[in-house]
């Protein structure tokens, strides 16, 4: 058709007039626009009881936060993936995150590996990013734009070195499975242990999704002068480990990461996680905690909000949803804006905020925030967790 | 050490691999003789056989959650799966019959996949324990010890192996079905329903695998995704043992168990999974019919 | 010259090449884009084994191992031990097409079932490597690749990839028509319909069977290296037993014996999980129904099924040359126990 043809030209203005009119609907809407919370979490696959209270966590206090009024005066909106515990799913998802869905801050990824096949792509959009994953090396070397909640690896490994020399342990056997925060908390202790006194003469290995670590225990039990195992794992592996562990009959002290520490692995060990040790958040003992202790009045309020809604028991890993929300909303607030440069510095520049983990003074040189203060040792107890004095 | 507590220790870690090797084998055996009942039936190979397991394990740990006692758990969860079963075969199976190999694998391939969806569903995408049939102290047993409940498996493997020898050699309806895997042909000319047939072979290798996902769970825990490894390795074990063959899916099985074993404790305990791949691909290429299984002969 | 632009090799071509052009003109972001290539990836991978299931009659529930193979192959070479990127592919594939020349002779003895878990076994030992050997491939949690660099010049963005995969994408195509025109093509069918017959007609069946399994291999190799390059990371799940599953699932129900059902095949059923999301706790329960409905319903895939309809719709209007070439023998003839 022609275009200067009578209709053509008709067709024409009446869509500059829609075009008009809708953009000035839209306008005032942008004001109303949500604050777009991106995430992209485990929730189903191997690291499922990670990502599910994280996800549960996440829901929980967007909608509390909104009906406060939300952040600066706009509701926040969560958008979020399940990445099945899969890498290369998880860098489609923050793709589709940072160009589909724009937002403002990215809060998720459950595990090392998510985490780490995300980061380029965070790097390179310049978007401020909390991970809820556990290896050091998510936030060594610092990257501008990747910090995270959970303590790291080598903090696990400090505090349980430091708790067993004051057993008299000297000698451990080390037993850890596939996957990033494995490797990569084997890895931290094998290097830090010299410096603690500690000597591993033993070192096994299971493989993904194995559901049998007899053959392993066998061969720590049958080493001469062990004196405790470290499983450095999280997921079903250390549940399983667990269960063996009695079952072959080695009767020394088991410790395991913070990798565990929820109440689905106590449930899936049964009888056998009696005695076990493992540092973790005080999140599992909030009740238990002395009323002084600066941390409880946190815990306890999150330990209420979340068994309340979804009447089931809490996990640190549900608390490091927590805290990565709270530090995403601190920073907003005190950006005054979603400029992702400005939230960003303002993200940085947080010192001593109170989360579930303990206490975060974020600086450029380290974007985790925490110290070993707030790690406590726990023991397993009667299928419960006790503070280890 | 010294020599002698040396080589009882050795002999302690032998009996401990043998032990697990046999518990792991029997279930292997299980599953295997699911693939070959369904196989012998109507030449299909059921991918979703592992599902069958998955089903059965998180359906008596659901029920038990809620309350159930693990008597009456156990039998409902064997007739959930016997049911998924038969409508698998009713519904994937049948309105396919005649169709090309590649074809058929693609749906039981689906039909796995919508129930491990369905699965996330129903239940979710958490682990799952089925408390111990009789508790977990363990016993030592020839240099070994064993959780009670590898005894059970054990024992049930035995049981169930029996009492699949009676039903197919001496009960009619087993008769038939062994007719049918025999020659489809004449067995329908003597008036053998062969549609019934595989209806019932769905049903049974349901149940069988719901059995070994029940008596496994309690040390192997269970979830949605229990089943592909399962499926895939009890696949291998029925091929070692000779697809079609009863007695060949038990010894595949238990070889296979035990193989695994021995191979995680004295080789590389990362590769164990690869252990039983690299036996069925040894098998396939020197000898596809496996251990007892039947040369076929192909018409041109 | 209708009935010549009415043939697949111009005509199909021509569409194809059409389709990927327009491309940019529809996609809206960087995510579409890359979901784009990701399909593209998959079409090539597609259009090779459609060579060895559809036409020859074979089957392999182990491409991934292929496809991995060329990914973590390249990645390694040229992530771990500074490889040049090209340099580093060209390795990876012609070390996959000596694997795939090694094990087709004694995979490719066997028939049916048999086969099936073979390829399946092997498929399954390679991605069972894969995750293991962590310190040469990063283990579970994969790899980071460096971005293909030709002559200093990294090719790098969706939209550069985009022309390149659509290019390559293209060329896979004409190559497998090409080869399905040539006597190999056409003793790779008579093989699928009888190979003792073949054998009798003198057609060698060990030695196309593996020229058609190397050329397969050789595909998603090539495709598994891009991939590994363009997403900049590589992880196990792209050599798992499930992503096998899902090649195949992509040339059945595209259609087999059909290139372009191949391709079409491939752009489905990678873009619905993306729509799937939306039905998060669906996603599974729909692919396994998707998978067993087209098996059922519509056993000769999409696009024959697509084509016979319009066939008859059009009728008298096609002459008998185009309707033998547009639609290719649907698998059925299986050699009978």
């Amino acid at each position: 058709m022609n275009p200067s043809h009578p209709l053509a030209r008709a067709f024409r203005a009446s869509l500059a007039a829609a075009a008009a009119t809708l953009s000035l609907i839209a306008a005032p809407a942008a004001a109303q626009e949500p604050i777009r919370i991106g995430a992209f979490l485990s929730v189903t696959g191997p690291a499922a009881f990670l990502g599910d209270p994280e996800q549960k966590t996440l829901e929980l206090y967007i909608d509390r936060l909104n009906a406060a009024g939300g952040v600066l005066g706009r509701k926040l909106q969560l958008v979020a993936y399940d990445d099945g515990g899969d890498a290369e799913k998880a860098r489609t998802f923050a793709k589709r995150l940072i160009e589909q869905d724009k937002v403002d801050f990215i809060v998720g990824g459950s595990t090392t590996g998510t985490t780490m096949a995300a980061v380029p792509l965070v790097e390179a959009a310049q978007i401020p990013f909390v991970s809820l994953a556990g290896a050091v090396v998510i936030v060594e070397p610092v990257k501008r734009w990747v910090f995270k909640t959970p303590h790291t690896d080598r903090m696990a490994c400090e505090k349980i070195f430091v708790d067993m020399r004051a057993r008299g342990i000297e000698r451990i056997a080390l037993i850890s499975g596939p996957g990033g925060f494995d490797k990569s908390m084997r890895a931290e202790c094998l290097q830090i242990a010299k410096k603690h006194g500690i000597q591993v003469v033993a070192d096994e290995t299971y493989g993904a999704g194995d559901t049998d670590m007899t053959a392993q225990l066998t061969k720590i039990k049958n080493t001469a002068g062990v004196q405790a195992v470290l499983n450095a794992g999280f997921g079903q592996g250390p549940a399983i480990v667990t269960k063996n562990f009695r079952q072959v009959g080695a009767n020394v002290p088991l410790y395991q990461s913070h990798g565990v520490a929820s109440k689905e692995f106590l449930k899936l060990a049964g009888d056998a996680a009696e005695g076990v040790r493992l540092p973790a958040a005080a999140l599992l003992v909030a009740e238990g905690l002395p009323d002084a202790d600066p941390q409880k009045k946190v815990v306890v309020a999150y330990k209420r909000d979340y068994e309340g809604k979804y009447k089931s028991e809490v996990s640190t890993f549900g608390g490091h949803a927590y805290d990565g929300l709270m530090l995403a909303v601190e920073a907003l607030n005190k950006a005054g804006s979603t400029d992702k440069a400005k939230v960003r510095d303002a993200l940085e520049s947080i010192r001593g905020y109170m989360g579930t983990a303990g206490v975060v003074n974020m600086a450029p040189t380290d974007h985790m925030g925490l110290d070993l203060t707030a790690f406590r040792m726990l023991e397993v107890r009667k299928g419960d967790w006790v503070l280890v004095k | 050490m010294s020599g002698a507590g040396g080589a009882l220790a050795m002999s302690g870690e032998l009996a401990q691999y043998l032990a697990t090797g046999i518990t792991v084998g029997a279930v292997y055996a299980l599953v295997a003789l699911g693939f070959s009942i369904i196989y012998n039936a109507s030449g299909v190979i059921n991918f979703a056989q592992g599902e069958f397991v998955m089903i059965g394990g998180m359906s008596a740990a659901s029920l038990v959650a809620s309350g159930l006692p693990l008597g009456l758990a156990i039998p409902l969860a064997v007739a959930a799966t016997t049911l998924a079963g038969l409508a698998l075969e009713k519904l994937a199976v049948e309105p396919a019959r005649g169709a090309p190999v590649v074809t058929l694998i693609i749906i039981t391939i689906g039909a796995s996949i919508f129930l491990r969806g369905l699965a996330t569903i129903v239940w979710d995408k958490k682990l799952h324990a089925l408390p111990a049939f009789s508790g977990e102290q363990p016993i030592a047993l020839f240099g070994a010890t064993v959780v009670p409940q590898s005894l059970w498996v054990v024992g049930a493997t035995a049981a169930i192996v029996v009492a699949l020898w009676w039903f197919f050699g001496r009960t009619r309806l087993g008769k038939a079905m062994l007719a049918t895997s025999h020659n489809r042909l004449a067995a329908q000319l003597v008036g053998i329903s062969v549609r019934h047939v595989l209806f019932l072979a769905f049903g049974l290798s349901a149940a069988l695998g719901a059995l070994a996902g029940i008596l496994t769970a309690p040390i192997t825990l269970t979830s949605y995704d229990v089943g592909v490894m399962l499926g895939l390795k009890g696949f291998a074990a029925a091929i070692l043992g000779g697809l079609g063959s009863g007695p060949g899916a038990v010894a595949g099985g238990l070889l296979l168990g035990i193989l695994e074993s021995l191979s995680a404790g004295y080789v590389s305990s990362a590769y164990k999974d690869v252990i039983a791949f690299v036996i069925l691909l040894a098998v396939l290429f020197v000898s596809p019919r496996g251990i007892f299984g039947v040369a076929a002969a192909e018409r041109v | 010259m209708r009935a010549r632009l009415a043939t697949p090799r111009t005509g199909g071509l021509a569409a194809l090449a059409a389709v990927v052009a327009v491309g940019p003109l529809v996609l809206p972001n960087n995510y579409f884009y890359d979901v784009a290539i990701l399909a593209a990836l998959n079409a090539i991978v597609c259009v090779g084994l459609n060579l060895l299931i559809g036409y020859s009659g074979q089957i392999s529930l182990g491409h991934a191992g292929f496809f991995g193979l060329g990914a973590y192959g390249s990645a390694i070479l040229a992530s771990k031990y500074g490889w040049p990127p090209l340099a580093a592919m060209a390795m990876a594939i012609t070390a996959v097409a000596a694997l795939a020349y090694l094990i087709g002779r004694p995979i490719l003895r066997l028939r049916g079932h048999y086969l099936a878990m073979a390829t399946l076994g092997f498929g399954i030992i390679i991605s069972l490597v894969v995750a293991n050997e962590d310190r040469l491939t990063g283990g579970p949690d994969g790899l980071a690749v460096v971005p293909l660099t030709v002559f200093g010049f990294a090719l790098q963005g969706e939209r550069a990839w985009y022309w390149v995969v659509g290019a390559l994408l293209v060329a896979a195509v004409w190559l497998a028509l090409n080869l399905i025109d040539s006597p190999t093509g056409r003793a790779l069918r008579a093989l699928h319909g009888s190979e003792v017959g073949a054998g009798v007609a003198g057609i060698d069946a060990a030695r196309h069977k593996v020229l058609v399994f190397v050329v397969s291999a050789v595909f998603a190799a090539v495709a598994g290296g891009l991939n590994a390059h363009y997403a900049g990371f590589i992880t196990p799940s792209k050599v798992s037993f499930l992503h096998s599953i899902e090649l195949v699932t992509m040339v059945v129900f595209g259609g087999m014996a059909s290139t372009f059902g191949a391709v079409a095949g491939a752009t489905v059923l990678t873009v619905l999980p993306q729509l799937l999301t939306v039905f998060k706790d669906y996603e599974m329960v729909v692919l396994g129904a998707v998978m067993m409905g087209t098996m059922i319903f519509m056993p000769k895939g999409l696009v024959p099924t697509l084509a016979a309809f319009l066939g008859r719709q059009a009728g008298a209007a096609r002459t008998p040359a185009v309707e033998r070439r547009a639609g290719a023998p649907g698998a059925g003839a299986e050699p009978r126990a």
